[in-house]
């Protein structure tokens, strides 16, 4: 695209300016499409305000015409056949102009969206991969590293570079659901069956949110997830942390939660690597006190709220497959306090 | 058959005036008693049953979305629990596309084709019937459901696998699945009626230049449900197979794919977007041609618009799977063929300017409808263009930006042209005008509510927010939006409030309207309101686009048809020259037993295999009730 695009995206800038300012006062923009922080995202928005400001156009074109034709005088006429013959060959001629027009803008509106498309789609070599499982309701993440000790699981929080491609393999484990970070790039879908792929650079670090956009059950508005862009060394060190193994408990208190876990049933279905626990049936939770949220991004990851789920995660996501365990409350206590210090 | 009618049978050239109107009526009318309104094959009497059903699924279907409304209209209510909004959301699409937007269209057809093309009943009558019983049958089983808490869950496309059983176990999808093919059966009678009504039906005179747009519109429509309702006919079909005898057309694992379901929803699914859309340009067009007092600028536009809206229409259902990992080249084709579209409803859309422009227009309700129709249609268009682009669709997909998208286009491309039209034809079919003010107050609260309602679910969608989420925290910042939305979503609730009671008022002390209250041009215009059961004393002869203005009071007619039985003139495809005396069909009660024994397999067959085979023999029963010879005369030249 050369210096046509340029003009309209400074066209582009002062509408969104206006627009934003108008319309989006107070918006934290932490999961917008209007407020781009990676390559994709901010291509997208590029292609969407050419197509913003093409159909503002037209729109207020067809409403003036509209206006006009019934605002202006009339002349006089005697019954509904007295057919003006100049005029029908007249609009004729007009309406078939416009047609012809109309094919013209649909068509470049084809080619901008395809360019744009390229730009979105365009894959790079050097991209971290990441494979993530959607399940109802919540997702599953695999860090792929280049020897099997750099293999690491993780849920609902993905962390990234900035600057660095990423690559997501998508896939589901159960119906359709579809990752989606406004703020970073489109969604695209987790197919049971069938294995989809994409890639997306975030420019800035920053906190974004995504959630599942396509309906998946009983608790489709409950399957969030963040999306924590870091500087790379930064980014480096967490993924160095996260490789290993859930640090052995240093008190008592929690020697007796990871106890606990397993006697529980938790260990059933949760992993924490290093650990004879070792269930595969629901998020990884080796690293589980360093994450920002818990539940899919329900709730902020605090004790009182990781309390609250495990004495009762029905009450909190009804319908998730996390049974109530019958705990005392000391019990409670000692696996909270456990799983608190999995940093 | 080439024998001669008896020699001492009545026909119409003999009688006249009330002599025989009179007669008319005695052969035409529908039975009386309850057991005889059950026997109706009158396709005024059927087709005012069908708006009546379509416009009560309407308000339940409101009803739903006032709920909703309410649930969103802040951050983390419990109003609604999950499981509830998740039916409700459901239970809202499948009413209102399946059990309004198709139907109410169609209900229109029924009623007023016949009369557009000046004959005396729809072709099939019987059948006709039979349509509406199944299509309130379908429904009532969907909402009977719903009230036991077996309503659908899974959205109104209903996606595998979370439609499989393995992850709805209940009845729910069944019920969803099944209502699918009751409206399907009901869809494909009236189209088939529809088509042989105006290649076979058609006053003499009424050649293919000279068939009202609206007409146009509905056989186009009818050839559009003709070749989509088949492809979601094999899906639900499919689905319920898999349901019920574990066929595996979607299980991955043994070689069936998720995304067949889509393909094959979608295939139908566009098209059923311009099932609904076209019909209402046909109500735009008739409307256009009385209120602005001249006939519609570029017919022959119009028309060749409407067929290749229709073609087009097939050819974009992949824009819908744009987030399923298609091939990028095959995507990006199907952003330029679902943009072109925008091409035949440009033109359309150019035509009527065009026509108000020349126009003298009278500002009445119905028009005030169809200026808010072209407002809101244009913006939801051109959110369409948008969505039909591969990037910007990535990120509006499945969020509210496409709720917007979509009710701008259904309900300013189709409720508002509805609405004019009833305000329009609802004087022919009760005889009394709707009060005028009350019709203006009701156009502005639709068009103001409307605009409030949907317009900010743009912004929502693509600040973030995913549609069918029953709720959202407060952090998300929607809290404002959604608030605008849902008060704009009571406006116009509003505006349905008062639509009724204009039309109870009008039942009981509306101004009588008259054969004509508009100055017409159609024929619908030409007997009385509301038309006496055979439609019409004698057949007009149609010598020009619009006969009522062209002849005035003296439209010319054909005589020659009996007045001792039901007959109606069958006219040659192009020309619309008087081929043959045909025999149209008497009352009958088979219809309705035929439909209750086909509820009774429909409904049994989503609970045991078997029903196929004790579900059979009551209908073949009912079927050879339904067609036994009666010995009535032979149709002759």
């Amino acid at each position: 695209m050369g210096s046509h695009a340029k003009v309209m995206s400074v066209w582009v800038r002062t509408a969104l300016v206006l627009s934003a300012t108008w319309l989006l006062a107070g918006c934290s923009g932490r999961q917008s499409a209007l407020d781009p922080q990676g390559l994709q995202s901010e291509q997208i928005r590029q292609t969407l305000f050419v197509f913003l400001v093409v159909a503002t156009i037209i729109w207020i074109a067809v409403v003036f015409v509209l206006s006009m034709g019934m605002l202006r005088r009339k002349r006089e006429a005697a019954q509904p056949l007295g057919l003006h013959e100049e005029f029908e060959e007249r609009s004729g001629r007009v309406i078939l102009m416009l047609g012809l027009a109309t094919t013209v803008v649909v068509l470049g509106l084809s080619v901008v969206s395809y360019a744009g498309q390229r730009t979105v789609f365009a894959k790079s070599e050097n991209a971290l991969t990441l494979k993530i499982i959607g399940h109802q309701w919540w997702w599953e993440v695999h860090y792929e590293g280049d020897s099997p000790d750099k293999t690491f699981a993780t849920a609902n929080e993905i962390r990234i570079p900035t600057g660095q491609p990423v690559k997501v393999e998508l896939e589901s484990a159960d119906v359709i659901h579809s990752f989606w970070v406004p703020s970073l790039t489109g969604k695209m879908d987790l197919i049971t069956g069938q294995k989809n792929e994409l890639q997306f650079t975030a420019k800035k670090a920053g906190v974004y949110r995504g959630q599942c956009a396509e309906f998946c059950g009983l608790q489709h508005a409950h399957m969030a997830f963040a999306v924590i862009a870091l500087p790379p060394d930064e980014f480096g060190r967490w993924r160095d942390h996260e490789n290993q193994s859930a640090s052995s408990p240093p008190d008592q208190l929690g020697r007796q939660g990871e106890a606990l876990f397993r006697a529980r049933g938790c260990a059933l279905c949760h992993n924490i690597s290093g650990t004879p626990a070792g269930g595969q049936m629901g998020p990884d939770l080796t690293h589980i006190g360093s994450r920002t949220t818990i539940a899919a991004g329900t709730l902020p990851n605090t004790p009182a709220t990781l309390g609250a789920w495990i004495a009762d995660p029905q009450h909190i996501k009804p319908g998730n497959l996390m049974p109530q365990m019958p705990l005392q409350s000391g019990e409670l206590i000692a696996i909270l306090h456990y799983l608190e210090q999995l940093k | 058959m080439s024998m001669a009618a008896e020699p001492n049978e009545l026909r119409d050239d003999v009688l006249n005036g009330l002599q025989l109107s009179t007669q008319l009526e005695r052969v035409w009318r529908t039975p009386s008693g309850l057991f005889g309104a059950l026997m109706s094959v009158d396709h005024k009497v059927v087709g005012r049953r069908y708006i009546v059903t379509a416009f009560a699924f309407l308000l339940l279907g409101g009803v739903l979305a006032i709920l909703m409304r309410v649930q969103l209209a802040g951050p983390e209510k419990t109003f609604l629990s999950a499981d509830k909004y998740n039916q409700i959301f459901t239970m809202h699409g499948s009413t209102m596309m399946f059990l309004f937007a198709v139907p109410v269209m169609e209900a229109f057809a029924v009623y007023l084709v016949p009369l557009m093309v000046g004959t005396r009943n729809i072709a099939f009558p019987r059948l006709n019937a039979f349509s509406y019983w199944m299509f309130l049958f379908g429904g009532c089983f969907l909402w009977i459901s719903f009230l036991f808490n077996v309503g659908p869950d899974v959205g109104w496309f209903a996606y595998v696998p979370l439609s499989n059983l393995q992850f709805t176990p209940t009845k729910r999808a069944d019920v969803w699945a099944q209502m699918i093919t009751f409206t399907e059966v009901a869809a494909l009678a009236v189209s088939v009626e529809i088509v042989v009504t105006v290649f076979k039906l058609r006053a003499p005179g009424m050649t293919l230049d000279r068939i009202p747009l609206f007409v146009w519109a509905m056989l186009v429509t009818s050839f559009l449900v003709m070749f989509a309702m088949p492809s979601i006919m094999v899906a639900s079909t499919s689905l319920i197979l898999d349901r019920l005898v574990n066929t595996r057309f979607y299980d991955p694992s043994s070689g069936g794919h998720p995304l067949l379901w889509q393909h094959l929803f979608w295939f139908f699914g566009h098209p059923e977007v311009y099932i609904i859309f076209i019909p209402g340009t046909g109500m735009v067009s008739a409307i256009l041609a009385t209120f602005a007092r001249r006939p519609v600028i570029g017919y022959p536009v119009i028309i060749l618009s409407l067929i290749a809206t229709g073609f087009l229409s097939f050819g974009l259902w992949v824009h819908h799977m744009f987030v399923t990992g298609l091939p990028q080249l095959g995507a990006g084709l199907f952003t330029a063929s679902s943009m072109l579209i925008a091409v035949p409803s440009g033109l359309q859309i150019f035509c009527w300017l065009a026509t108000l422009w020349d126009g003298r227009p009278v500002y009445r309700t119905p028009l005030l409808f169809v200026i808010g129709f072209i407002v809101i249609f244009v913006l939801g268009g051109l959110s369409g263009v948008m969505v039909a682009s591969v990037p910007i669709d990535t990120q509006v997909h499945d969020t509210y930006f496409v709720v917007a998208h979509f009710h701008y286009v259904l309900i300013g491309g189709a409720v508002f042209p509805l609405l004019g039209a009833v305000y329009y034809w609802l004087p022919k079919i009760t005889g009394r005008m709707l009060s005028e003010r009350l019709g203006r107050w009701n156009f502005w609260l639709a068009f103001v509510g409307f605009n409030i309602a949907f317009f900010p679910m743009h912004i929502l969608g693509l600040i973030g927010m995913p549609r069918r989420v029953y709720t959202y925290t407060a952090e998300m910042d929607w809290a404002h939006l959604n608030l605008l939305s849902s008060g704009g979503a009571l406006l116009f609730a509003l505006s349905f409030a008062l639509l009724l009671v204009n039309v109870i008022y009008s039942l009981r002390k509306g101004e009588l309207a008259g054969d004509n209250p508009w100055s017409a041009s159609t024929l619908e215009w030409a007997t009385t309101s509301p038309p006496p059961p055979q439609g019409f004393d004698r057949i007009p002869v149609v010598k020009h686009r619009d006969p009522l203005w062209a002849d005035g009071e003296s439209l010319p007619v054909v005589a020659g048809l009996s007045v001792e039985r039901r007959e109606v003139l069958l006219t040659s495809l192009a020309e619309a020259e008087p081929q043959i005396r045909e025999a149209s069909p008497e009352p009958s009660i088979w219809p309705l037993l035929t439909a209750v024994a086909t509820t009774v397999f429909f409904i049994g067959s989503i609970f045991t295999p078997w029903a196929v085979l004790w579900g059979t023999p009551p209908m073949a029963v009912t079927l050879i009730g339904w067609f036994w010879p009666t010995g009535s005369k032979e149709d002759e030249e």
